[in-house]
């Protein structure tokens, strides 16, 4: 039956979640909201790998691990993105893409 | 139709619907509030395909740390009741085909894959069998990644203290303000 949920829903929706995503980064110019698409991303990434786990390789637990140190990953770059948008806010008074430019070259 | 069924097509609405909101909102306090619920939303799948444990490290981290660390920084940096500047419609429309474009191939791609499954005995992913296999030496053991995880977070973590200290030789009036007041 079409409707009944299985790997092929969980990777249109991870694959959705990744492009949604990434609309956001094409869009968005603050940088807050572009680290927000980030974790959009990384989010179905995750989704992704215990969605193969789960329907693929239910003997293994390879996808749970990777999803672990992938959550552990993220949230290490959210604080040093978030340390970094701090200090820029400071000295320039706007996290704006088009308005920090001084790392361009 | 069956409860888990209709709890999975629930599922699926509040987080899409959520993530598409949270990229296209104005309001960057209430983009982030969007982004919680697509994170709650993906916390449910795993509910869903019962890996309790990833789905409580889902909320843990994601759901309670990072988006309140989203939070606070916004508080520190936005200017309340501001809206983000209105994008191009030109740049919007052509950012919106190329990610459906995209979508749409690999969408194909994976319908037209043929996913085996194994055979062998499913492994009940349960917190015993996940803190056993991570801290195993032995082949399959995944010891090393998790040293070499909890080094990189504890050097982000440093680098974060680093950065975000606020240095005395870049402001030296308001060091001089508050060495008086004291």
């Amino acid at each position: 039956m079409l409707l009944l949920p299985g790997l092929y829903h969980l990777l249109f929706i991870s694959t959705a979640l990744f492009f949604i995503g990434m609309f956001g980064f094409f869009t968005r110019k603050n940088l807050i909201t572009m680290l927000m698409s980030v974790e959009l991303i990384l989010n179905s990434v995750n989704l992704n790998f215990i969605a193969f786990n789960k329907y693929l390789w239910p003997n293994r637990l390879d996808g749970v691990f990777f999803t672990i140190f992938v959550i552990a990953i993220a949230a290490a770059e959210a604080a040093v993105a978030i340390a970094i948008i701090i200090n820029l806010y400071r000295s320039h008074q706007s996290i704006d893409v088009a308005q920090t430019e001084e790392m361009k070259y | 139709m069956s409860g888990s069924t209709i709890v999975f097509y629930l599922l699926a609405i509040l987080t899409l619907v959520s993530a598409v909101l949270a990229v296209s909102s104005r309001q960057i306090f209430r983009a982030a509030i969007y982004l919680l619920f697509s994170l709650i939303g993906i916390a449910g799948f795993y509910f869903w395909m019962q890996y309790d444990f990833i789905a409580a490290v889902q909320i843990i981290v994601y759901v309670g740390g990072i988006t309140v660390l989203i939070i606070f920084s916004i508080f520190l940096t936005q200017n309340a009741g501001e809206l983000l500047p209105q994008q191009k419609i030109g740049k919007q429309v052509f950012a919106a085909a190329a990610v459906f474009c995209s979508f749409a191939l690999v969408m194909l791609q994976v319908y037209k894959n043929n996913f085996i499954a194994t055979t062998e005995q499913a492994i009940e992913p349960n917190i015993k069998a996940i803190g056993e296999r991570m801290l195993a030496t032995t082949a399959g053991g995944y010891a090393l990644p998790f040293e070499v995880v909890s080094i990189l977070l504890l050097a982000a973590l440093v680098g974060c203290i680093v950065i975000a200290i606020r240095s005395t030789t870049t402001q030296p009036l308001t060091t001089v303000q508050e060495q008086d007041k004291i």
